[in-house]
């Protein structure tokens, strides 16, 4: 069993697992002292016309937007909106995907095979697809987005889980534990989920990056947060109308979301190959 | 199992699926609805004019009669009607559908013949700084926001440089309609100029629909050129003194090129949702522009409908890389 200090280390020795691995803390740092680190904290929701559009200056970093914010400190809040819509639509996929894996790869039978087909309707369609049927039709706010990402997202968890509960079943430690009469519960707790840890985690990384690609598409659709919000992708969608003149408009927003599930990515490539050697590196992703 | 038993149990499941797929999107837009009905009547409407529009339209019947009456206008190949452009869903789609099969296909173009032989060369010279630079750039291409890329690439080629047009399919009329697919009607019109001119306004688009579709086949590439390379009969044909070369570039990649088969549904699928944003941006009259518009109007039925839609393209395809696996590769199957 390693410790997580022990994968620790090992991420760190490789170059670009820690390059993934600083994005991120970078990134919670940024949204838990977004308040402090901000030039303008006061700017995000004001008007301020006079200051419309200005070019990225040594008082505007990036340069201001439409609204006359300062687009910096609009980023800063931003990293906010990204790791709450991101952490909580992947953690609730975690918790209703885990559970409905093991359960399905364990039992076998009708309600296990009944649980897998469940989750087959929601792989027919590529997410985003499904995500905008469904935040199209709640209405765009954040609690809207993270339902969608939540509802499109937990299958894959299940199919993982499942895939290896269903070889795990037949480990001999499991069976001998089945003979010994411990009650299955305690077999699924203490001794086939741990064994699954390994790929959940690389899963969990891998799906961050993914679903603020996915969040941040559906910003920029408008169908994220409400308007004055500073979410990323619908700064993006906002900048539109002033290029080419207002360039850095959609730079730096871009740049955030670039940076971000960069880092996420990273930190997953690095996680497989400290977690889990049988996975190629160059494995699939979703 | 035999490929044709093979065929029948993917057919069987597909249409369930499918029939999931339409009750689940069905029940979430009902059960908790941003009333399309009184925004279709205006602002103007009195509640009776609504609640009569409702009936009008068969909203006002039990959620389960809902639904099965939509199953069965789906099965008579009904999508139902656009609140908006009040003409049948099927229609707006059909008459959109060219622009985006010529799209994707240009994007499919696009990864697979410069992914695999940028895979195989990142393999070939692993660890080099052209394996480490090709390896950057796709890690970046599956990082990247694909609207932002393209609004990028407009930024950069159009307004800046005014090398390649900034939007729409072509500029002055389309070429007379035989297919419905720019590229082909031109070249059987046996017009260049307005053949450049559509391959002009197409490059930016699959381009950018392409690049994370690129960055997964120069992966999977990489990684099974590399795997193959291990392999015994490799190292028998090194031994036996046959071209470096020609081992590679035909034993080598044949090899390796039976998982990327099963990759191009994964490919289809990251195109398929790369669409709705990359038509937004580029303003390409295609399926994703129209889904994109429906979501601005609420157009409840013109967005189911493109879920349908995909849920059947995205089936089939996969449907068509499991057939074409079982034929390539009849190991896995089996089972």
């Amino acid at each position: 069993m390693k410790t997580a200090l022990d994968v620790l280390r090992k991420l760190l020795h490789d170059p670009a697992a820690a390059a993934g691995l600083l994005i991120i803390l970078l990134l919670i740092l940024t949204a838990i002292f977004a308040p402090q680190l901000s030039t303008h904290p006061e700017a995000i929701w004001d008007m301020n016309p006079r200051q419309r559009l200005l070019p990225p200056s040594e008082m505007y970093v990036f340069g201001t937007d439409r609204m006359g914010a300062d687009i910096y400190s609009r980023i800063l809040f931003g990293a906010r909106i990204t790791m709450v819509i991101a952490s909580v639509a992947v953690g609730v996929a975690l918790l209703i995907g885990v559970p409905i894996g093991l359960i399905s790869g364990w039992t076998q039978n009708w309600l296990g095979e009944a649980l897998m087909r469940v989750s087959d309707i929601f792989l027919a369609v590529p997410q985003i697809v499904l995500a905008i049927a469904i935040s199209q039709t709640l209405g765009p706010s954040i609690e809207n987005v993270i339902l969608a990402l939540s509802i499109t997202y937990w299958p894959w968890f299940t199919r993982l889980v499942h895939a290896e509960v269903r070889s795990l079943k037949n480990e001999t430690f499991i069976e001998a534990a089945i003979a010994l009469g411990v009650p299955t519960w305690r077999i699924i707790l203490l001794h086939v989920l741990p064994n699954v840890a390994s790929p959940i985690i690389v899963r969990t990384s891998i799906g961050m990056g993914f679903t603020i690609l996915t969040a941040s598409a559906l910003g920029f659709l408008g169908l994220g947060a409400p308007p004055p919000a500073p979410e990323w992708g619908r700064m993006i969608a906002e900048s539109r109308e002033f290029l080419p003149e207002a360039w850095w408009y959609a730079l730096a927003p871009g740049l955030a979301i670039f940076l971000v599930v960069m880092g996420f990515n990273l930190l997953g490539d690095g996680l497989r190959d400290v977690l889990d050697p049988r996975i190629r590196r160059a494995g699939a992703r979703r | 199992m035999r490929i044709s038993a093979l065929i029948l149990q993917r057919i069987a499941w597909l249409v369930p699926t499918l029939a999931g797929l339409v009750a689940v999107v069905f029940f979430i837009s009902r059960v908790i609805p941003a009333d399309p009905v009184s925004k279709l009547a205006g602002e103007t409407a009195s509640r009776a004019q609504i609640e009569l529009l409702r009936q009008k339209l068969g909203l006002d019947r039990p959620l389960l009669v809902q639904l099965v009456d939509y199953y069965r206008q789906l099965l008579s190949g009904d999508l139902g009607t656009s609140l908006f452009t009040t003409r049948p869903v099927w229609d707006d789609l059909f008459a959109r559908l060219p622009a985006t099969i010529e799209l994707t296909v240009a994007a499919m173009i696009i990864a697979v013949v410069l992914g695999i032989p940028l895979g195989v060369v990142s393999a070939l010279y692993r660890n080099t700084i052209i394996d480490h630079v090709l390896r950057i750039v796709t890690v970046a291409g599956l990082a990247v926001a694909s609207f932002w890329l393209a609004l990028l690439m407009q930024l950069f080629f159009s307004m800046d440089l005014g090398w390649l047009p900034l939007q729409a399919r072509i500029t002055g009329f389309p070429p007379p309609s035989i297919t419905g697919f720019y590229v082909i009607d031109a070249l059987l019109e046996g017009n260049f100029t307005r053949l450049r001119n559509v391959l002009a306004h197409l490059t930016l688009p699959a381009f950018t629909l392409a690049f994370p579709a690129l960055a997964t086949v120069v992966r999977f590439t990489r990684a099974g050129v590399l795997e193959t390379l291990q392999k015994n009969f490799v190292v028998y044909q090194r031994a036996m003194g046959i071209p470096s070369g020609l081992i590679v570039w035909k034993y080598v990649l044949r090899n390796s090129l039976i998982s990327t088969v099963t990759q191009i549904g994964l490919l289809f699928g990251i195109l398929l949702a790369g669409t709705v944003v990359i038509e937004t941006v580029f303003q390409w009259p295609g399926i994703g522009a129209y889904a994109f518009e429906a979501i601005l109007q609420s157009d409840y039925a013109a967005v189911m409908g493109f879920t349908v839609y995909a849920g059947v393209v995205f089936g089939i395809v996969n449907l068509l890389v499991d057939i074409s696996h079982a034929v390539l590769d009849p190991r896995g199957t089996g089972a």
